[in-house]
């Protein structure tokens, strides 16, 4: 079998659903799709805790401090076993990190703006962890069985956050007209970001990440099964969605008003209102914590 | 040297609850088994959802995957209990006991 032979049968294994290991052969193709899609996941893993981490000193009770914290953690530790993934296809960790914090490699556009009041933190948990867990669920199912299966510890623990955070909305609702207000406001400054999140529809013919289902789902999808759950959830509330277009067809089809793709492409290579100050503070951060490895990882290489 | 060569691999193996089996977890990365433990511990056991962690050197596991050895083309069904279909013979003897009788 040639190189091209063995492709083909490769590409034909992960189109019927086969899975692949580690260290099975993979075509270079696959191997970079595979690589540039976990890394961006795990670089939006670490780049999502900076707007959070702003809230932990400002938390309402000792309760809600320990559970942000937690929820930091967990997302750092998302990063953690993501990188893990994506080193093992062949890009060393310290490259990754080095193209994130340079800007060359993109991180989720929400993680972007910037964060406005406490009910900020109750919709970021709430609902960009629900955006996200949707597209999550679906890669539980893709070719790339080591992705597939920390898909699985992450998608569990994100459910805890999801929890998390309907909690605060929910508190906050039960509040005050002015704590009322709060998350409206909220809701309208993160709706936007939150249409664009899942990136604008593509062609599943051409949409190589679908066709050897690295990903199970193609970006629309995953928008219209966000508006069926969240939809009803958010209006159960009281609370007005900012989209006057917003409307389901009688196919349970959703409509609404076209997201601003500009928007989406321009955040994304490092033009969003927070962009550059949370790439600072990642290399400021990278830069402060340089003695912890080099004291861990000194007398390991001086014993090797 | 890059920190990529000071590191090394460890597969995480756990076990839910005492008495089950152990199940690879998945991997972390450190320079030494008591920095790999504590990795361990962090991502596979912060919400005591594991009772027991095996961490394991990388290089420590040799694997088959050998579908010749693993799923080899011949019939095997000598080796399972649906390989035998004892309903119609069961029948027969039955039938024949009772005839006996």
């Amino acid at each position: 079998m040639n190189e091209t032979e063995r492709a083909e049968a490769f590409y034909a294994h992960v189109g019927s659903g086969g899975k692949v290991e580690a260290d099975d052969w993979m075509p270079d193709d696959y191997r970079a799709a595979v690589l540039k899609f976990v890394e961006m996941h795990a670089n939006s893993e670490l780049m999502g805790v900076l707007p959070e981490r702003e809230w932990i000193l400002r938390a309402p009770t000792l309760r809600r401090k320990l559970a942000l914290t937690s929820k930091v953690q967990d997302e750092v530790g998302h990063a953690q076993l993501l990188y893990r993934v994506a080193e093992d296809l062949g890009k060393p960790r310290e490259q990754m990190l080095a193209d994130l914090m340079a800007g060359r490699t993109k991180f989720h556009n929400v993680f972007h703006y910037p964060t406005e009041s406490w009910a900020d933190v109750g919709i970021i948990a709430w609902l960009v962890d629900a955006a996200a867990i949707v597209s999550q669920q679906a890669l539980r199912d893709s070719s790339y069985a080591p992705y597939a299966r920390t898909m699985k510890k992450i998608c569990w623990e994100e459910s805890v956050h999801i929890m998390h955070g309907r909690d605060v909305v929910l508190t906050m609702m039960n509040g005050t007209p002015h704590q009322r207000a709060l998350v409206q406001d909220a809701l309208d400054r993160w709706w936007g970001p939150l249409m664009q999140m899942h990136g604008p529809p593509t062609d599943p013919t051409k949409d190589k990440d679908l066709h050897w289902r690295i990903k199970a789902k193609g970006n629309e999808q995953l928008r219209q099964e966000f508006l069926s759950i969240y939809v009803p959830r958010i209006r159960e509330l009281g609370l007005r969605i900012p989209d006057e277009a917003l409307r389901q067809d009688g196919d349970g089809r959703w409509h609404y008003t076209e997201p601003d793709w500009d928007e989406l492409r321009s955040v994304v290579t490092g033009h969003g209102p927070k962009s550059q100050e949370r790439l600072e503070f990642r290399r400021f951060n990278h830069a402060q914590t340089q003695w912890v490895r080099d004291s861990l990882l000194g007398p390991a290489a001086a014993a090797a | 040297m890059s920190e990529e060569q000071r590191d090394r691999v460890w597969e995480v193996f756990r076990q839910e609850s005492e008495g089950d089996p152990m199940v690879h977890g998945g991997s972390v990365r450190a320079p030494d088994e008591d920095l790999a433990l504590h990795y361990a511990r962090e991502f596979y056991g912060r919400r005591q959802e594991s009772h027991r962690l095996w961490i394991v050197p990388r290089e420590a596991i040799t694997e088959l995957d050998d579908p010749d050895l693993l799923k080899p083309p011949f019939d095997r069904s000598f080796k399972k209990p649906g390989g035998y279909i004892i309903k119609h013979k069961l029948e027969a003897a039955k039938a024949r006991a009772g005839e006996s009788m």
